[in-house]
Parts: structure tokens; C-alpha cells; sequence
């Protein structure tokens, strides 16, 4: 299974809250709040990402994202520990 | 002295032209908006043909962000509104706070996006079920975003009565402008193309079979076999027009007079209340029979309705003794967008000196006693439009708009 | 005038078990069993045990109505039956029916959908396996027609669906009908029957129900501290509404009077409230000013204490502005902790509470209510219902898409202390 990266990131805070711009390095470290993802978002967000990289994130995970780059690392970890 | 409610803008999304005058322009010259449904294969449906709005770029009108969390329902209430707004010159920050309300129609509502999510939770499971799905696919979530987006803080509300329900919320409208409100965002759309949406209307045994787009909507014919569904609508800017005098606004039509009220059981004893709705919203209006130029007919195109309507203006006008029209035949039945972009016509027809014609219609049934405006355009001078709404079930609402003095 | 009550809500049937359930403190929230909730987030819920041929529902109509629909009538036939009032008398053109409902028939809906898409598969759903039915379903104000059939109602009909404010805003629109002269006599009320999988998910998706589904029967705590969510419910109340001279001139009995109904927008977030509950305040206000009511005349206030962590804040926030000191002596209970939360039923719900509070001179807990919250610190009258002496009531709601409603209900003139 390969990596989650901030661009499959990117399409799906696209698709999941809209906003145009790609997400870069600066981007990232910004709280999805003030990027302008309010709480329905970021549950949506989380919702797509379960959908699309066969990851479970938990209530409590989810109330862990607060940048891009959180969830970046969060799913990896996911991932890369085989969770489902 | 109740304040009187004024119509001063319009924002119209229809099958045969998105904005006011492109609207108009087809309507007048009978250009007709139903063709085959192609959102998705439709071939499999008795009924094929609808009225649909082709080149709507929600992103014209509506944020992304919106649009990810709303039904295209939503979007053409939001870019309705949006048109309705600049038409009016109404800049929502500077209405007074706790004065600007939103009442809007409603009747099948976000169907398309909750198709969607309902497919999803039956498919692969509940967890699939977005976090949209609460505020998209509800009755109210047009007047939500609406509210949301203007910063709309005073009286919200959402009526259904199928088609009558576009009437009842300006009947809505003009209440809330009487008690506290100066100005409300009224009106409806309506996008009912989903495939479910589509089966659900098949089950009521109205949609039309036929499969000519000129031919298929013939209300008060001989040969009326149906409607066929459309989306889109029109949101109009009702104000107190004493408020928008002042402020120098352009006043399309007061709302004159409004009333409703509902047909007995099929079989009962009573009979059918149409035209004494009509009479009440006369007396409401405070103005007799003789005063109304023209008429804006609910047009269901089932034979039975189409007599039992035509019957009920007979009794209050006499037959053949008010021009009668129903351009709905360009464009379909819009439900909850059908009775306020009937009403928008109806603004434009007093505005231009123009009835718009009835389009298709050939021989009228027996017993349709009406002088029906088809075929072209029928220049004049219109101060006072009647428009109907009869919803599906027993609704059924009359409102009157006058042209501003 | 409020001169008939017809109530269907969890944990009893009809208007007396509603009211014995609410003083009793008893909760009627439970596992789910209307479907199978298995990999639901929230598998509570508060049932209605509703038995259709109880409530005179033909085995026709039964295949026919949608359960919200059941409820509707069942509730209407209690409301007119409770009235005496002779409904052939008054011309029908004068009788009215406003119903609410937030969801509508969405339990058919949902069902149907099973069927015409052969569970989700088809995207394309086949028209041949749908029921007669169907476009009923899709169109809410299917609820409003058939009570109107047979109450004989020919006046203004209709649905208002406003989210979870359908309710009391149904009845603020029908009382309103009859101020203005529309009708003589109204049927006004709510119905949700939202117990089925697409509801349930879509509130799981953004945790707003309770997932304490180990001790369902405490799982709607409104205004207690360790409080998470809402439990979804259904139920459906009615109320026949009576323009005052003609319900006192037939010597009808009065439960109480809409003295006043406001309805208000946040215009701030589908969802989401700001904690300074500005706007409900105003919705009070102004149904007070209506009213011709001062704080200090209210002797109860019905919350909409959903049990969501946001709105029994929101809502504390909003009595304090709008009462002032008042707001401390005012005892204020959500009966959402017994029946839980029916969307937009709830409301009517809550107005028919409201109406026998002011009957029977008592006032229900908040159930379940043990851990105070320091931001939730009125008096929420904790655990047992209360005799009191009270003449004035506010009832508030609040919903999906920012809407805050309110209502002032006051005892008829005449049993006034």
C-alpha cells in the first residue's frame, strides 16, 4: 500500500470542502480552520480518507487533526501499522 | 395599516434561460426548454423528457466550498438569490439586523445528493455516509444557506405543499413583511432529476408519456396526457414597499392579495375549492373579478384537473372572460420553483404589456371554457395578474400581483 | 386557544402515558429495534411503541402511510377527540391543518429505495419496483394532506419543514393563521418517524448523537456535564387550535393560550452555535414582547436541551441574555432526556408538554441530570418533576440551518391565581 501524501490530501480537501489551492510545505502546517475547514469539513475530509485508503480513524484520531501535515502523518502511521 | 409587500427583485434559473431577460426573451418567442433527460440513461423510463437547465456552472455563483456540501437544489437557490439580490440593489449588510427573513418553497428537496449517500450506506455501509449528508439533503437546507450567506437573521421558514407551495411562501412572505420583517428572500427551486426522484414522480401516475418535447405538457387539450417534471425557479425579493420607495427602488408588482386551501377526499360531499380560494384572494386583494387582466394557470395537464380548473375560473370570471396562460409548457412543472417563476412571468408580462403564450396546446378539452392565450405572445395592458398553484394531494393557493402605482 | 391534545411518544401511547412518563422522571430511551444498528456509531434511540390497528388505522392505510403518517393521524384523532369539538359544525373552509416534519417519510423513502435500486447497486432505480406510494414519500406535505382528509379540513393546509424547529413553528404559523382571520380552528402539530439507517448514519457521521450505547436508558443527559450527543427519537404531538371568543362561547376546555411566537436565524453555520446564543435570545425576546410578558412572569421554561455538548451551552447563554436575573430562578427542563430528540416533532411535542404543564400545575425533571455542568448552572430542575404553581410558559428550539424559535404559552385568564 503505498504512502498518503499531501497531494491525495489535497484532492480530497478539494473534493470534501472545496478551495482551489494545492497545499505546499507552508500550507500544511496551517489548522484546517483557518484554511477555512470548518468542523463538518473535517469530518467529511476524514470520511474520504477512510473511503479511499481503507484506514479507520477513530473519533479520537480525527479530534487529532488539526493541520494537513497531522493528517498526513496520522494515516501513514495507520498504514503503515496495517490498521484498518 | 398592514405594510404592504412589494416585489423588487427577481433572480429566474429556468430550462429555456438562466437570468431574468434570457427567461423572458425565450418565453416570448415560445422557446421551449424540455428535452431528454441526459444526467443520466433515461431510456429505460415511460417517461423521458424534462425541463433542464443546461450550462449552469454552480461556480459562477456559489464558493466551492458550498457546493461540496450542498444539492444542486441548493445551488440554484443560492445563484437565484444571489441574481434576485443584485436585481433588487439590496445589499443584505445594510438591511437592518433581525429584519432580513428567508421563505423559501420546498418539495423534493436535495434528492440527487441523498441518493448518493443513501447508495453509499447501502452499498458498502453507514461509515460511507458523509458528513454532508445532515445538512443537504433536508427540506430547509436551501433556506439555511441562504440565511447563512446573506447573514439573514430574521424570520426563516420553509413551506410544502408540493406546487402550491411556491405561492404559500410569498402568501408567507408578505406575513412576515406585515409583522417584522423589511425585507424576506422568497420563492423556490426545485431540482427533482435523480433517478429516485424521477421513480418517486413516476409512481404519481402525472408525468406525461409522450416523448415530443413540443407535444408532451399540453394543459387544457384534448389530447393532455401529463406533465413533465423541470427544475430550476425563481427567488424574488419581497420588501416593505414603503422601504423601497425610500430607498429608491424599482418595484416590479406588489403582492396584492393571497389565500389557500385544500380539496376534500376524492368522493366526499364537498365539493372542489378552487374557486373560492380564488374569491378569498380577491377579497384579500380588495378587488373584484373584472380587475384581473390575466391569469397564470396551475396547468396540471391531467385531463380531470385540467377541467376541474378551468371550471373554478369559469365560475369566478365566466367562461372565455379573462385571458388565461400557462408558459410552464416550455419548461415543465417545477414544483417548488413552478409557482414563483409563474409569478416572475406574471411581473414581467404587467411590466411589458405582454401575455406570454401557452406553447403546444391545440384544441382545448370539453368542458375547458377558457380563453386560453396560445401559439404566440397577446400584446396588453395588464395592471393585475391572478396566479394558481394546485399541489399534488389537495393544495391548492391563489395570489394576485398588482403593477407598482 | 389550545383546546385539544393527541400525543404518540416514546414510552407510552396517547397524551396520559406522555404525561405520566414525564413526571414519573422515566426515560424511554433504549437499543434500537427498528432496524438492525449493528456498525452504527449511536445504537440508541427512543421508540414509540406504536400499534396502528390501536390507533384506528385501517390494514389499507397502514400499507399505505408512511409511520409518520400513522403518527400524524393517530395524534389528530386524539387532539379532535379530546376538543369536543364537533368538527362537522364550522364551515370547512375555515378549518385549517399546519403539520411540521423535518425529515418526512423518510422511513418508506429509505425503504423503497432498498427495493427500486436493488440495495444500492443501481444507480438507475427501476420503476417497476416502487409502491404506488412513492411520490408521497418524497413529498412531505403528504402528511398534511392526510390529516386534512379527515379532519375536513378546506382552509389553509400545509407543511412547514424547518429542521428541528418544525414543530413549534408549525404552531406559531397556525396560531398566526387564526389571528389573522385565515381559519376558526387549526390542527397544528409535528411528526418524525426518522428511526432508519440513512438518518442514524448521516447524524453518526458528524457525532452528534450519543454512542454511549452501553447504559442507553441515561444516554440523553441534557445539561450535564459528562453529556454527548442527542438520542435520536420519533413521536408526533397535535393540538386543536381554536380562535379564542368561539372556544369560549362553545365552553370549550381551555388548556392555555399562544400568547406569542417568534422565529429567528443565526445565520452563522448549518450546524454549529456560537456560545453566546445571541439569536435565540432575540427569538425571546421578541415572542415576550408579544406576549406582553416580562422575564420575571415566566414560571417555566421548556428547553430544547438536546444533550449536544454546543446547544445546552447555546441555550444557557441565550435565557440568561434574554431573562436576565430571572434566568437563576426560572426552573428549565428538557424532556429530550425521556423521550429524546424527534427532530422536528419534538417541538409539537414539547408545546403539548407545555399545555399540560399549564393544566396540571407541575412541571417534568431533567432526567438523567447528576454531574452539574459550571457553564450549564441554572436550575434544571434535576431528576424528579415538580408541583408549581405557574401561569406563564416559554418554550425554545433551536435547529439544523441556524434556526431559533420561541413561544410564550400562558394559562386561560380564568384559572389564574
Amino acid at each position: 500500500m503505498r504512502a498518503f501524501t499531501l497531494d491525495d490530501l489535497s484532492k480530497i480537501m478539494r473534493q470534501a470542502g472545496g478551495g482551489a489551492s494545492e497545499l505546499n510545505a507552508e500550507s500544511a502546517s496551517i489548522s484546517f480552520d483557518d484554511l477555512g475547514y470548518d468542523s463538518l469539513a473535517v469530518l467529511e475530509i476524514a470520511a474520504r480518507i477512510q473511503e479511499d485508503f481503507t484506514v479507520r480513524l477513530s473519533d479520537d484520531i480525527v479530534e487529532r487533526l488539526a493541520t494537513p501535515n497531522d493528517a498526513v502523518s496520522v494515516v501513514n502511521e495507520l498504514l503503515a501499522g496495517g490498521a484498518r | 395599516m398592514s405594510a404592504r409587500a412589494a416585489i423588487t427583485g427577481m433572480g429566474i434559473l429556468a430550462p429555456n434561460g438562466i437570468g431574468n431577460e434570457a427567461y423572458w426573451r425565450a418565453t416570448l418567442t415560445g422557446r421551449c426548454g424540455i428535452a431528454e433527460i441526459t444526467r443520466f440513461d433515461a431510456s429505460g423510463y415511460p417517461s423521458r423528457l424534462a425541463g433542464v437547465i443546461n450550462d449552469f456552472d454552480p461556480a459562477s455563483y456559489v464558493p466551492s466550498r458550498l457546493i461540496a456540501q450542498t444539492d444542486l437544489w441548493s445551488q440554484f437557490a443560492l445563484a437565484a438569490t444571489a441574481m434576485a439580490l443584485d436585481d433588487a440593489g439590496v445589499d443584505p449588510a445594510s438591511v437592518p439586523e433581525f429584519t432580513l427573513g428567508v421563505v423559501t418553497a420546498s418539495s423534493s428537496a436535495g434528492n440527487e445528493f441523498g441518493q448518493r449517500e443513501i447508495q453509499k450506506l447501502w452499498s458498502r455501509g453507514p461509515q460511507f455516509v458523509g458528513a454532508y449528508q445532515s445538512i443537504a439533503w433536508f427540506y430547509a437546507a436551501s433556506t439555511g444557506q441562504i440565511s447563512i450567506r446573506h447573514g439573514a437573521r430574521g424570520a426563516c421558514c420553509v413551506l410544502v405543499s408540493e406546487q402550491a407551495s411556491g405561492l404559500d411562501a410569498l402568501g408567507q412572505a408578505r406575513r412576515a413583511i406585515r409583522s417584522e420583517a423589511q425585507v424576506v428572500v422568497s420563492g423556490g427551486t426545485e431540482a427533482p432529476l435523480s433517478p429516485y426522484a424521477l421513480v418517486c414522480q413516476l409512481a404519481s401516475g402525472q408525468l406525461s408519456d409522450s416523448a415530443d418535447p413540443e407535444r408532451c405538457f399540453l394543459p387544457f387539450d384534448a389530447s393532455a396526457r401529463g406533465h413533465v417534471p423541470g427544475e430550476g425557479g425563481a427567488i424574488l425579493i419581497v420588501e416593505d414597499a414603503a422601504a423601497a420607495a425610500a430607498r429608491g427602488a424599482r418595484i416590479y408588482a406588489e403582492i396584492l392579495g393571497y389565500a389557500a386551501g385544500f380539496d376534500p377526499w376524492p368522493g366526499s360531499a364537498h365539493s372542489p375549492s378552487l374557486a373560492r380560494t380564488i374569491s378569498v384572494a380577491l377579497a384579500d386583494a380588495g378587488i373584484t373579478p373584472r380587475d384581473v387582466d390575466v391569469v397564470f394557470a396551475d396547468a396540471a395537464a391531467v385531463p380531470a384537473l385540467d377541467r376541474s380548473e378551468a371550471a373554478a375560473i369559469e365560475t369566478v370570471f365566466g367562461p372565455h372572460a379573462v385571458p388565461v396562460t400557462a408558459p410552464k409548457t416550455m419548461v415543465g412543472r417545477l414544483y417548488a420553483g413552478g409557482a414563483p417563476l409563474d409569478v416572475a412571468a406574471a411581473v414581467l408580462a404587467i411590466r411589458d404589456g405582454v401575455i406570454p403564450p401557452t406553447s403546444g396546446v391545440g384544441e382545448l378539452a370539453d368542458g375547458c371554457r377558457i380563453d386560453l392565450v396560445r401559439g404566440v405572445t397577446r400584446p396588453a395592458r395588464l395592471r393585475t395578474a391572478l396566479v394558481i398553484a394546485r399541489g399534488f394531494g389537495g393544495f391548492n393557493a391563489a395570489l394576485l400581483v398588482r403593477a407598482a402605482d | 386557544m389550545i383546546t385539544g391534545i393527541g400525543v404518540t411518544a416514546p414510552g407510552g401511547v396517547g397524551t396520559k402515558a406522555f404525561w405520566d412518563l414525564l413526571t414519573a422522571g422515566r426515560t424511554a430511551t433504549r437499543p434500537i429495534s427498528l432496524f438492525d444498528a449493528t456498525g452504527f456509531r449511536s445504537r440508541i434511540a427512543a421508540e414509540c411503541d406504536f400499534v396502528a390497528e390501536h390507533a384506528g388505522l385501517s390494514v389499507a392505510e397502514q400499507a399505505r402511510l408512511d409511520r409518520v403518517s400513522q403518527f400524524a393521524v393517530a395524534c389528530m384523532r386524539e387532539a379532535m377527540a379530546d376538543s369536543s369539538l364537533d368538527f362537522g359544525a364550522p364551515p370547512p373552509e375555515r378549518i385549517g391543518v399546519v403539520m411540521g416534519s423535518a425529515v418526512g417519510c423518510t422511513m418508506r423513502l429509505e425503504e423503497q429505495y432498498v427495493r427500486v435500486s436493488d440495495s444500492g447497486r443501481n444507480w438507475l432505480a427501476d420503476a417497476t419496483k416502487g409502491s404506488p406510494a412513492l411520490y408521497e414519500y418524497l413529498v412531505p406535505s403528504s402528511i398534511a394532506a392526510e390529516v386534512a382528509r379527515r379532519c375536513g379540513a378546506a382552509g389553509p393546509v400545509t407543511l412547514i419543514s424547518t429542521g428541528c424547529t418544525s414543530g413549534i413553528d408549525a404552531i406559531g404559523h397556525a396560531a398566526q393563521l387564526i389571528s389573522e382571520g385565515s381559519a376558526d380552528v387549526m390542527i397544528a402539530g409535528a411528526a418524525d418517524a426518522p428511526i432508519s439507517p440513512i438518518t442514524s448514519a448521516c447524524f453518526d457521521a458528524i457525532k452528534a448523537t450519543s454512542p454511549n450505547n452501553d447504559d442507553p436508558r441515561h444516554a440523553s443527559r441534557p445539561f450535564d456535564n459528562r453529556r454527548d450527543g442527542f438520542v435520536l427519537a420519533e413521536g408526533a404531538a397535535v393540538l386543536v387550535l381554536e380562535e379564542a371568543e368561539a372556544a369560549r362561547r362553545r365552553g370549550a376546555d381551555i388548556y392555555g393560550e399562544i400568547r406569542g411566537f417568534a422565529a429567528r436565524a443565526n445565520a452563522f453555520h448549518m450546524t454549529g452555535l456560537r456560545p453566546d446564543g445571541r439569536e435565540m435570545a432575540e427569538a425571546i425576546a421578541v415572542a415576550m414582547g408579544r406576549a406582553r410578558v416580562n422575564a420575571d412572569d415566566i414560571g417555566y421554561v421548556n428547553a430544547h436541551g438536546s444533550g449536544t455538548r454546543q446547544n445546552d451551552r447555546h441555550e444557557t447563554s441565550a435565557v440568561k441574555r434574554s431573562l436576565g436575573g430571572h434566568a437563576y430562578r426560572v426552573p428549565m427542563s428538557s424532556i429530550k432526556s425521556m423521550v429524546g430528540h424527534s427532530l422536528g416533532a419534538i417541538g409539537a411535542i414539547e408545546i403539548a408538554a407545555c399545555a399540560l404543564v399549564l393544566r396540571h400545575q407541575a412541571i417534568p425533571p431533567t432526567a438523567n441530570l447528576e454531574v452539574p455542568d459550571p457553564e450549564c448552572d441554572l436550575d434544571y430542575v434535576p431528576l424528579t418533576a415538580r408541583e408549581l404553581g405557574v401561569d406563564v410558559v416559554l418554550s425554545v428550539a433551536s435547529g439544523f440551518g441556524g434556526f431559533q424559535s420561541a413561544m410564550i404559552l400562558a394559562r386561560p385568564a380564568a384559572a389564574r391565581r
